[in-house]
């Protein structure tokens, strides 16, 4: 709750119910213990008395009782040093930090303590270039840390991908493996943008390419006529992008089909598919959420996972 | 032995229990309702589009708020996994709220953005897929149902009456906007903005 922006009238709202409450609480408990004229001695029988269960006047449990006037004492305690009590802030001064301006709350005070604490470490991380860092074993566990919390989503605990998600670890990149463009595409983000060619190439068409696609990656499932038949067709429609020899081309985010390593699955049929519907793989953008000194530590951990 | 009244008289024990009832809503609820804090948007929001609403309504009925929650809480440890800390701004126009209090998968506040659309559609198709760990059931079917396209338009009319500044020209064109769309592309849409509005991540 805002306290500032509570008008007088929801300020005293607040402080009368409260305190008459606790007045009340206090005044019904003293009220209830009263002896009163005519009344059952302590401890004998009221006379009433149902299906044989006979009622006694019996006082109430000495620790109830006392327990009970100490969370009043307590209830009065916090009023006084925490707020509750309409705008009053409470002698403490404390805050919950549920707000967007306040510089001293218990949430600001906690994320400038750890602040001091971390920046100047990843300051010092930041300071080294990726591929020194990703040989400084801290900075590996840290950043493999910050990797588990944001990036295990897609490309899995170890980092080996999933269907759609790039494996992190093979060596193979779409966007590239120098330490700059896995640092551009964690901050950036990355958008891949395959077309389909399934209505240039028809069905026989795509068949073809596919077998060729193999064969580039050197399977053995691969049908040598057919690929033939491909490789004209690969010339013609996916060299463009994926390189004559089938290199892939980072800038574009084409990735190198010589590796039999598959985004999207290297069985034929998958393969089929790629080339029939096309892919748009999208990669979200970390700098706003992470900053720039996370984002560094975090690349020189996913260049530490390849084989260099 | 005076509460021997308060026990023989049911109609004065029904007055007293309402009353005591009533004072911590009294003191801690009713005052929200009259904060700026608590019923204004957060500067620059709108209000859902016509899809992300659907999206909404599927959220609410396949009851994800049992396993996920839609708050950020001021902690570091929060703040650090998923973003700025939620606000009462943000969710002003949403009726229910779906803050939750049950995270057994994690909190969606802020997860617009996070993941590309087509991880959202792997993994409510097939959560174990991309996640391996997960236990959170697949809802693959939403892939197979449409949007009731002509209820659209009436659900954001009652939103406007309630409030909610939506645009005649918004609701006319509602239906259109979401027809032949399924379930999931509703749901996507929905999560995609998710806590997007507070500009600041940090």
């Amino acid at each position: 709750m805002n306290e500032h922006d509570m008008s007088t009238f929801w300020h005293w709202w607040v402080v009368i119910l409260t305190l008459a409450n606790i007045a009340g609480i206090y005044w019904l408990i003293r009220w209830t213990s009263k002896k009163r004229p005519g009344e059952a001695a302590e401890g004998a029988e009221t006379g009433h008395s149902w299906d044989g269960l006979t009622e006694f006047n019996n006082p109430l449990p000495r620790w109830w009782l006392w327990m009970f006037y100490f969370t009043i004492v307590f209830a009065l305690i916090y009023l006084v040093l925490y707020p509750g009590l309409g705008r009053f802030a409470g002698v403490l001064g404390w805050h919950s930090g549920n707000m967007l301006n306040v510089e001293d709350s218990q949430y600001h005070t906690e994320m400038q303590r750890a602040e001091d604490r971390y920046q100047p470490i990843f300051a010092a991380m930041a300071a080294q270039d990726v591929a020194s860092l990703a040989r400084n074993s801290d900075a590996v566990t840290t950043g493999r840390r910050l990797y588990l919390n944001y990036c295990s989503t897609c490309h899995g605990s170890d980092a080996g991908g999933a269907r759609g998600f790039p494996n992190l670890t093979n060596g193979v990149w779409q966007w590239g493996g120098a330490p700059d463009a896995i640092k551009t595409s964690i901050a950036q983000g990355r958008q891949a943008n395959m077309p389909g060619f399934g209505d240039s190439l028809g069905e026989e068409g795509v068949e073809q390419v596919a077998h060729y696609v193999l064969q580039m990656s050197g399977r053995a499932d691969a049908d040598s006529a057919l690929a033939e038949e491909g490789q004209q067709k690969f010339n013609m429609f996916c060299s463009g992008c994926h390189g004559a020899e089938g290199g892939g081309m980072a800038m574009l985010g084409a990735p190198p089909l010589t590796e039999n390593a598959w985004i999207y699955g290297g069985s034929l049929a998958a393969i089929k598919e790629t080339i029939q519907q096309g892919r748009a793989g999208v990669m979200p953008a970390f700098q706003e959420l992470l900053g720039e000194e996370r984002v560094h530590v975090l690349s020189a951990y996913i260049y530490s996972l390849a084989p260099q | 032995m005076s509460h021997e009244v308060v026990e023989k008289n049911i109609g004065l024990m029904v007055v007293l229990i309402i009353l005591v009832i009533s004072v911590a809503g009294l003191v801690q609820i009713v005052p929200l309702f009259f904060l700026t804090s608590t019923t204004q948007p957060i500067e620059g929001m709108e209000p859902r589009s016509a899809l992300e609403l659907e999206g909404r309504d599927i959220y609410v009925r396949e009851g994800c708020y049992t396993c996920h929650s839609q708050m950020i809480r001021p902690f570091r440890a929060e703040t650090e996994r998923y973003g700025h800390y939620s606000v009462a701004g943000e969710s002003v126009w949403d009726r229910p709220f779906q803050w939750g209090s049950k995270r057994t998968g994690p909190d969606l506040a802020r997860v617009g953005g996070r993941y590309s659309d087509d991880w959202h559609r792997l993994h409510l198709t097939d959560p174990r897929a991309v996640v391996p760990e997960s236990n959170m059931p697949a809802y693959a079917f939403l892939e197979r149902r449409e949007i009731k396209a002509d209820l659209t338009p009436r659900k954001m009319r009652a939103l406007q009456r309630l409030g909610d500044p939506y645009t005649d020209e918004q609701i006319e064109a509602a239906a259109d906007e979401v027809r032949d769309m399924t379930e999931m592309d509703a749901l996507i849409a929905y999560l995609q903005g998710l806590g997007t509005e507070l500009a600041h991540w940090r």
